[in-house]
């Protein structure tokens, strides 16, 4: 057996441990048999709330959120043909963040708890019909690239906006806080809420995989194989905006995950965009998990942010690429 | 001989300029066509029409008859193969993968290839002696041998039209001519092949019919060695070339450029 063929079983084990472990471990202390016959039981005590109420969305959305970064970081990275590219290029991040923001300082977030989430997708949709507007009908990389850069430019000048002119200190803190990106108190309707946009985006970018394969050869041979690239960016790009737009809604802005997962197993399915694909999107589940279980693990006064975790592991991992790209190039 | 892929008063546009001004092309299988001209004629443009890349402004592009426009894109794609200029890879994938890209026309869309597939991407790399390559990872090949395997990558998709853009450009001369030969065979194999070429000795020695494009029409075609008269490459090219046969076949070697032909235009 090659190391192709295991990669995934092997992938899907990990999973498999990370969700454990993401659902076994916390504050509340449970034991094992504790937190399992809370989780499964009949019974309503204190143990079936934590479990039910809090590790259960809470790791389901680590693994969902982790699932979407990877495969949308691999998809993108496929398409562009750049392994520096990260699901917040195309613009959906930075505008789905805005979104949510929104909610937060107009007050409507706290008039219904769906509110946020909704802004967020709410912001993502829109970061798609302006990128496709801007980059037109052509399925040049470079124009998508810029109208993501310019979407994201505007959607964080307006979030900063937003931060200058909030109402109160501890609005623009309760702002800033939700940007850093976050899994705690996140509960089961957030799950059901952000499942059904980012189960179409899975599907629409598993759609492209062998378009990916294709554009191995560039985009004038891919063409030639029969595939029509507008229609091809028009399905990253949707399937992007529904899984990452849903993520950020739900999340905040969690960054690194989509630009490290694919990158460090590109070389186990020997370069192949599509292969590429379902590997990259359990890779991210896994990384996720785990970094939300150091966020748990290392007991700080204020809870460390998971987007301040990923960051913290995923910048150094940007210094080693940069030193490797010049060895390589010297 | 009826034509396979034929242009009727083709004209392309690339955004606002003008390129093909109005040309009538018929490409056929069994013959090696070479389509040559000077820098800015319209070559690579013409080949992206006939391969069905661009969309015609006036004319029409058919294959046996039918438009391009009205032909699903894999089946146009199991017709026509394409070969654009400076190809290569972009991820260092192995060889016999970036040939089993050419099977996808063939597949289905979730169905992996099959043992029909390996045969062909087989047999594409044998054709172009490159089936010792077939481990070995792309990006690490020289550019003779990345040339056979993108070769073999347009073979693999079993075409009866392949359209090949400056296949041999980069290449050392041992390479240009092993390159050519390989064109060579698969036209006496029955293919059509039509490529884009810049060296007029290899265009003189190996096709079977020359296009000479400039300013985005088809100034002479027919034999080589009628279109590359003395006239048409001082007209043209703005050279003067050496003529000769060697073998019984001819060659043309560019000599001096013509300073007064320049300063005339």
């Amino acid at each position: 057996m090659s190391a192709r063929t295991v990669l995934l079983p092997a992938l899907a084990v990990l999973l498999l441990f990370a969700l454990a472990g993401s659902l076994l471990i916390g504050p509340a202390g449970l034991s094992t048999p504790e937190a399992l016959l809370g989780l499964f039981g009949s019974e309503r005590g204190p143990a079936a709330r934590v479990m039910r109420e809090i590790r259960l969305p809470r790791s389901l959305l680590g693994a969902m959120i982790g699932a979407s970064l990877g495969l949308a970081g691999a998809a993108l990275q496929g398409y562009l043909r750049n392994p520096l590219a990260e699901p917040g290029l195309i613009g959906v991040s930075g505008a789905a963040a805005l979104g949510a923001v929104l909610t937060l300082y107009t007050g409507l977030s706290a008039a219904f708890s769906l509110a946020l989430p909704l802004g967020g997708i709410a912001g993502a949709m829109a970061a798609v019909v302006l990128v496709q507007l801007l980059a037109g009908r052509e399925a040049g990389t470079i124009t998508l690239i810029l109208a993501g850069v310019a979407v994201t430019a505007f959607a964080a000048a307006l979030t900063s906006l937003a931060l200058n002119l909030a109402p109160s200190p501890f609005a623009a803190l309760e702002i800033v806080f939700w940007l850093l990106g976050s899994l705690s108190d996140r509960s089961m309707e957030h799950v059901w809420l952000a499942a059904p946009f980012m189960v179409l985006g899975w599907l629409l970018l598993a759609s492209t995989g062998r378009a990916l394969d294709a554009l191995t050869l560039g985009e004038e041979a891919a063409s030639s194989l029969g595939f029509r690239l507008p229609a091809i960016r028009l399905r990253l790009v949707l399937g992007t905006a529904f899984c990452v737009g849903a993520a950020t809604a739900v999340a905040g802005a969690i960054g690194f995950v989509g630009l490290v997962v694919p990158h460090l197993l590109r070389p186990l399915v020997g370069h192949r965009p599509g292969a590429l694909l379902p590997a990259s999107a359990l890779g991210g589940a896994v990384l996720l998990l785990l970094a939300d279980l150091v966020v748990r693990a290392i007991p700080t006064a204020q809870e460390l942010k998971l987007g301040v975790v990923t960051a913290l592991i995923g910048a150094p991992f940007f210094f080693a690429l940069v030193l490797r790209t010049r060895r390589e190039t010297a | 001989m009826t034509a396979l892929l034929r242009a009727e008063g083709l004209r392309v546009a690339l955004g606002r300029r003008q390129v093909l001004h109005g040309l009538d092309l018929d490409l056929s299988e069994r013959e090696l066509v070479g389509l040559i001209g000077p820098n800015g004629a319209g070559k690579t443009t013409l080949l992206r029409a006939l391969a069905g890349l661009l969309a015609p402004e006036a004319g029409r592009v058919t294959l046996s008859g039918k438009p391009l426009a009205s032909l699903p894109p894999r089946s146009l794609a199991r017709e026509v193969g394409y070969l654009p200029q400076g190809g290569g890879s972009y991820w260092p994938v192995t060889a016999a993968e970036l040939v089993m890209l050419g099977r996808m026309p063939h597949l289905g869309p979730w169905r992996k290839p099959g043992a029909r597939d390996e045969a062909a991407v087989a047999a594409a790399l044998a054709a172009t002696d490159a089936a010792h390559l077939a481990a070995r990872k792309v990006t690490q090949l020289s550019g003779g041998e990345r040339m056979r395997v993108l070769l073999a990558r347009a073979l693999a998709g079993e075409p009866r039209l392949l359209l090949a853009d400056e296949p041999v450009s980069g290449l050392d001369p041992y390479h240009r001519l092993e390159a050519m030969e390989h064109l060579r065979a698969l036209a006496r194999d029955g293919k059509g092949v039509a490529v884009v070429l810049h060296d007029l000795t290899l265009a003189a020695r190996y096709c079977d019919r020359l296009v000479l494009l400039d300013g985005g029409g088809i100034v002479a075609e027919g034999a080589p060695s009628d279109v590359l008269s003395a006239d048409r490459l001082a007209s043209v090219y703005r050279v003067r070339a050496l003529h000769g046969f060697e073998g019984g076949e001819p060659f043309v070697v560019p000599w001096d450029p013509l300073v007064q032909a320049r300063e005339a235009r």
